[in-house]
């Protein structure tokens, strides 16, 4: 299949004596690495170009999905006892803006970008574990699917997506809607641990010679931290929903009080996961800064062992925090004082990224471009939301605003700010590699300026909101509580933003058909994904590289060391060893395989049928296997040289 | 008047007094965190002003820096390397900036521990009056104690408590996680079912505090609102010793004929009023309504016009709440209401 | 055309069941009146009168969620406990004295039974009445009843909490 756009010939030797050599093996590459045409192909590549892309528009759907919940919801809060939509459907809404939001857009985005460009930026074909890559993505869209299909259905979960027990329990969350939460949750968290072991493997095994630890781009660095959260953070969520599952629908009592269980471990183990879960969705969007901020400073990061410090700082001592969202709840206050330590704590390594960067800029020359106004913006917000997420930290201050729109503020300045401005820079940076044309530059300032403003228009009344009284999760509210006129400018807000979005939607539908051509490296960036074509082929690089410094896109050029004698006819991967890259051994990765769609189908019909009948855990389980076993079946052709066979 | 004062005086006038030209005048009880009516909210209150002071500080230092950093004059840089002199500035200044987030956080971290102390003194009173509050979809169960059973009260939603005296809440769910919140005097607890979480308010001025349940509880959470009266110690035990007394007897023929209508009706199977055989536990005690300044967990004014409306149609005001409705003809209905408009 | 037809079947299966799901809050005020029930298969005429119409809320979640409360809150569960029966007769088992047609079991709970079955006449309203059949309909298994929603234990967790020892 062809990479779509402009192609520039840059690696390859178009004239001389090896053109024909380099055109023979550009043909075999090609060959091997293209996935199959039409459905079939779209259902059993292993392209992680491909599966990336996948993630980040699957993911984006999902985020316009949460945004229209948004609208809704400031829609039906812009008035005071408005009747635009009933409780039982606000629930609903709410309860399905915060599952997309935090399920299903912002992990797999980050992830997605994750899967797309770290081959690129480690000098490698593939994704390590290319198939589990593509049992991830389906069952993150088929886990997405069964969501929304519940919520038009009006079985969509209603007890927030923190799900507290009791009220998320059988007794008061009577029927199926919090069955679909509690099974599809704990199906869909598969893709994100697969993902996470995939960028692990990858970025510890698969980097390209002379890439050692300390040459990495600082994006696969917050990549790797990010998946080593993942790692440890998600087996959490998974346990506390499938105590959900059991509590639900077998019978256990877990959460019930009065058979000698505690409402408070459903909340331990949720917001074990859960605090970790917001660095996860951060910490990938500060690696996107790092590159931007680098590229568009025309230097190197100020401090780049300290940033990378201060990432794997963060990730762990973002596990330590996570009873500051319990602090009401009566907890010892000697417990909760090392909480609230840690929770202003973790300021410090943020802080530290936020001052290296500022001196990258200090020190460089910075221009400024779109995605640069998104980390600008990014810093604005993120400083004014980490702010407020010290103040909260103070445990006193913290139970006059706790649940109230004052953490609603906080979260989504941090959220948003911190996470969907560094995305939407990323979006506009990377945007041209992935498809060889240019974002508009004026639609995009306009993007900026609309999102930016939008966005503090809507959010930051509501710190003010908090103060007067205004708690979360509220359909309504009345009239005497004097609320209504900020409330209405929030909803004024929210219509900027919209707007702002809107016009990014624009933009990439435009310039996919009529964008500047981009090249390999329009912005002059470091990173090693810009020394090849726009976008890339599907082997990625021609030779793959020997990465001799930190910034292989300004030192490299058509001189530099590549690594000879992989097979051009083959799925051959050079494996390097962890710290130094040093070459290992190769290994053949597998080609194409319809066998991770059809075991995504097989386990969601394990959790999806369990939501009605228990025979689904026999009958998924034994079709799940049958599906692992095909898949893992032994394939003749790895053992011999020569021309590979399809498989099946 | 030192700085602090200062702004701790005004600042807390200031705030609401733009709120109420935001909102037009239209607040019943007060409910502003920053408006503290007690030594919790003034601890909370002190602690935000040093905390939206520093972190406002911070956050222009932070920004000028950036904007700094864009605007300056710029050479075109080495890409790899700096000027050793120009390294050790910079160097410093990052360094520099780190030590400073070091000590700030080390200035909240103690401002917060002191703040919890001077809250933590006021849970140790032993002179403090203590009210069991139980959560329930979607109102409060008050139940004044006391050793001596003769002497407790039970009533909904509307809490009266002493001025200047500390009262201690004992806080407990009867189905789901409920949140008590006064903004005006504190931070707030969870009630959640097999836990008994304690919270201790106080409140230094006479007036009407109102909060709302701060944890989401299902349909009517919107609607859960509390309401705290302040009174002076004397009126206060006056109210109480009312509080405690059976439900004052229907003098007029519109109030006995009311009477005999609730007993009749459904209201039974979940109200309770004192010295009648209506002793359901599962709803709100109905013994002194009238005496009530809303309706519906705050929700309405406590007039007769709104009381009917609520009997004949809860669900038309908060949909999915626990009561059903009804109809009365018009001759069952007046006395009805005449009846209940007699509970002082 | 015909391509259309499983889809749609599916489609429409999948929103008929759906109703399980809704939440009827504002059904109307109470009629006092039982459904008309037949005790007898004999009819002057050998014309049956209309059949007395289903439960609204046969099988419906939030119905049998509603029905579970009210049955603890109007204390039901004094003399049937939670199904197993004790001063009254089990409602788990297939022995219905008075009939399990939703019909007999709104009229059993409208009228009351002799031998101490009280007559809730005027005090629950229709709705409460149909959620309170559909509960008891789920605990005897019948088919079409739906599952009863899920056992929650029957204290009431806020009167049985113990105290803190202080």
């Amino acid at each position: 299949m062809n990479p779509e756009g402009p192609r520039s010939a840059a690696v390859l030797p178009t004239a001389g004596p090896r053109a024909a050599d380099a055109r023979a093996s550009h043909h075999d590459l090609d060959r091997v690495w293209s996935p199959p045409e039409g459905l079939y192909g779209w259902l059993t590549t292993t392209s992680h170009t491909q599966i990336g892309r996948r993630f980040i528009v699957t993911a984006f759907i999902f985020f316009l999905l949460g945004g229209i919940l948004a609208a809704l919801m400031r829609l039906q809060l812009s008035h005071a006892e408005s009747g635009f939509l009933s409780p039982d459907r606000y629930n609903q809404i709410f309860t399905m803006h915060g599952v997309t939001m935090m399920f299903l857009f912002a992990v797999p985005i980050m992830e997605g970008f994750g899967i797309y460009l770290i081959p690129l930026m480690v000098g490698t074909r593939n994704l390590a574990f290319p198939r589990l890559n593509s049992f991830g993505y389906f069952t993150y869209l088929i886990g997405g699917i069964l969501l929304y299909a519940a919520l038009l259905l009006d079985i969509g979960p209603d007890a927030g997506w923190f799900a507290y027990l009791p009220l998320a329990g059988p007794e008061f969350s009577p029927g199926h809607r919090m069955d679909f939460y509690a099974e599809i949750i704990t199906f869909l968290e598969i893709s994100a641990l697969v993902g996470a072991v995939e960028i692990i493997v990858t970025v510890f095994k698969l980097r390209a010679p002379g890439m050692t630890l300390n040459r990495m781009p600082l994006f696969v660095w917050a990549l790797l931290v990010t998946s080593f959260m993942i790692v440890f953070a998600m087996p959490s969520v998974e346990m506390a929903s499938a105590y959900l599952i059991l509590e639900r629908l077998a019978g256990t009592h877990f959460f019930d009080p009065a058979a000698g269980g505690d409402p408070m471990l459903w909340q331990h183990a949720f917001w074990f996961f859960g605090h970790p879960e917001v660095y996860i969705i951060f910490i990938p969007a500060t690696g996107m800064v790092a590159s931007i901020v680098v590229t568009f400073s025309q230097r190197q990061m100020f401090g780049y062992p300290a940033v990378i410090l201060a990432l794997i700082t963060t990730g762990f001592v973002g596990f330590g925090l996570w009873v500051h969202h319990m602090f009401a709840t009566g907890l010892p206050s000697l417990g909760m004082s090392f909480f609230a330590a840690a929770s202003m704590m973790i300021a410090i390594p943020s802080g530290i990224q936020v001052f290296c960067w500022i001196a990258t800029l200090w020190t460089g020359r910075p221009r400024l471009r779109v995605p640069l106004w998104f980390v600008l913006g990014f810093v604005f917000l993120f400083v004014m939301g980490g702010l407020t997420g010290v103040m909260l930290g103070a445990v006193p201050f913290n139970l006059q605003v706790h649940d109230t729109y004052f953490v609603v503020a906080h979260f989504h300045y941090v959220l948003i700010g911190g996470a969907v401005f560094p995305l939407f820079g990323g979006f506009y940076y990377w945007f041209p590699k992935m498809t060889g044309r240019m974002l508009n530059e004026r639609l995009g300032l306009w993007n900026f300026w609309l999102m930016f403003i939008g966005f503090n228009v809507t959010f930051f009344p509501m710190h003010e909101l908090g103060f007067r009284g205004m708690p979360r999760r509220v359909y309504t509210y009345l009239e005497s509580t004097g609320w209504e006129p900020l409330n209405l400018l929030a909803s004024c807000g929210a219509a900027v933003l919209a707007v702002g979005v809107l016009l990014f939607v624009i933009n990439v539908l435009w310039s996919r058909a009529r964008g500047q051509a981009a090249g390999d490296n329009p912005w002059g960036a470091d990173t090693l994904e810009w020394t090849t074509t726009s976008p890339p082929p599907n082997y990625n690089f021609h030779f793959q590289p020997v990465v001799t410094d930190r910034y292989p896109g300004w030192t490299r050029g058509p001189d530099s060391p590549v690594v000879v004698g992989l097979k051009d006819d083959a799925h051959e991967v050079l494996v390097t060893t962890t710290l130094d890259a040093v070459p290992d051994h190769r290994t053949t990765f597998p080609p194409h395989s319809i066998w991770p769609f059809l075991t995504a189908v097989a386990v969601a019909v394990i959790f999806f049928g369990l939501i009605f009948t228990p025979w689904a855990i026999p009958a998924g389980a034994v079709l799940a296997m049958a599906m692992l076993i095909l898949w893992f079946w032994p394939k003749h052709h790895v053992l011999h040289r020569g021309h590979e066979e399809d498989a099946p | 008047m030192d700085f602090r004062t200062l702004l701790s005086r005004t600042a807390p006038a200031a705030l609401p007094a733009t709120g109420l030209l935001l909102s037009g005048c239209g607040l019943r009880g007060s409910h502003h965190a920053l408006d503290p009516a007690g030594p919790q909210a003034g601890a909370i209150g002190s602690l935000w002003w040093l905390l939206l002071v520093v972190s406002a500080v911070v956050f222009v230092v932070v920004m000028t820096a950036l904007v700094l950093a864009l605007t300056r004059y710029h050479e075109t840089p080495d890409r790899e390397n700096l000027p050793a002199q120009a390294h050790r500035t910079v160097m410093g200044w990052v360094a520099g900036g780190v030590g400073v987030t070091v000590l700030i956080l080390f200035v909240f971290l103690v401002a917060t521990l002191l703040a919890e102390r001077r809250i933590a003194a006021i849970d140790a009173d032993p002179e403090a009056l203590e009210i069991s509050v139980i959560g329930r979809q979607w109102w409060w169960e008050i139940q004044y104690e006391n050793a001596a059973p003769w002497l407790t009260a039970t009533t909904a939603n509307e809490i009266h408590i002493p001025v200047g005296r500390p009262v201690h809440l004992k806080l407990n769910s009867a189905d789901v996680i409920h949140s008590f919140w006064v903004p005006s005097l504190g931070g707030k607890r969870d009630l959640i079912p097999g836990h008994t979480n304690r919270l201790s308010i106080q409140a230094d001025r006479a007036g009407v505090f109102e909060g709302q349940c701060a944890e989401f509880c299902g349909h009517q959470h919107a609607h859960m609102r509390i309401i705290v009266v302040a009174q002076p110690p004397e009126e206060f035990e006056a109210w109480l010793e009312q509080q405690r007394q059976p439900a004052r007897e229907p003098q007029t023929e519109g109030e006995i004929r009311g009477r005999e209508v609730f007993l009749a009706s459904d209201c039974i199977m979940c109200h309770s009023i004192r010295g009648t055989t209506a002793m359901s536990q599962v709803g709100p005690d109905l013994t002194h309504l009238a005496g009530r300044r809303t309706l519906a967990a705050g929700v309405l004014p406590n007039t007769r016009g709104h009381l009917g409306g609520w009997i004949l149609d809860p669900q038309g005001i908060k949909p999915g709440n626990r009561m059903p409705r009804h109809t009365f003809p018009a001759e069952q209905f007046h006395p009805l209401l005449d009846y209940l408009g007699s509970l002082e | 055309m015909r391509k259309f037809i499983r889809p749609l079947a599916c489609l429409a299966a999948l929103l008929a069941s759906c109703s399980k799901e809704a939440r009827q809050f504002r059904a109307g005020p109470a009629t006092g009146r039982a459904p008309a029930i037949a005790q007898s298969e004999l009819f002057p005429g050998l014309t049956a009168p209309p059949a007395s119409g289903p439960n609204p809320y046969e099988g419906n979640a939030h119905a049998l969620a509603e029905g579970r409360r009210l049955y603890r809150w109007f204390n039901c569960n004094g003399c049937h406990f939670n199904g197993g029966g004790g001063i009254g007769p089990p409602l788990m088992d297939d022995q219905w004295i008075y009939g399990s047609e939703p019909a007999n079991v709104f009229a059993t709970i409208v009228q009351g039974r002799p031998n101490g079955m009280p007559s809730f006449h005027q005090r629950l309203n229709d709705q409460q009445v149909w959620q309170i059949v559909a509960y008891v309909r789920s605990l005897g298994k019948l088919p079409d009843a739906g599952k009863p929603p899920q056992r929650a234990s029957e204290k009431s967790a806020a009167r049985d909490v113990k105290s803190d020892p202080e």
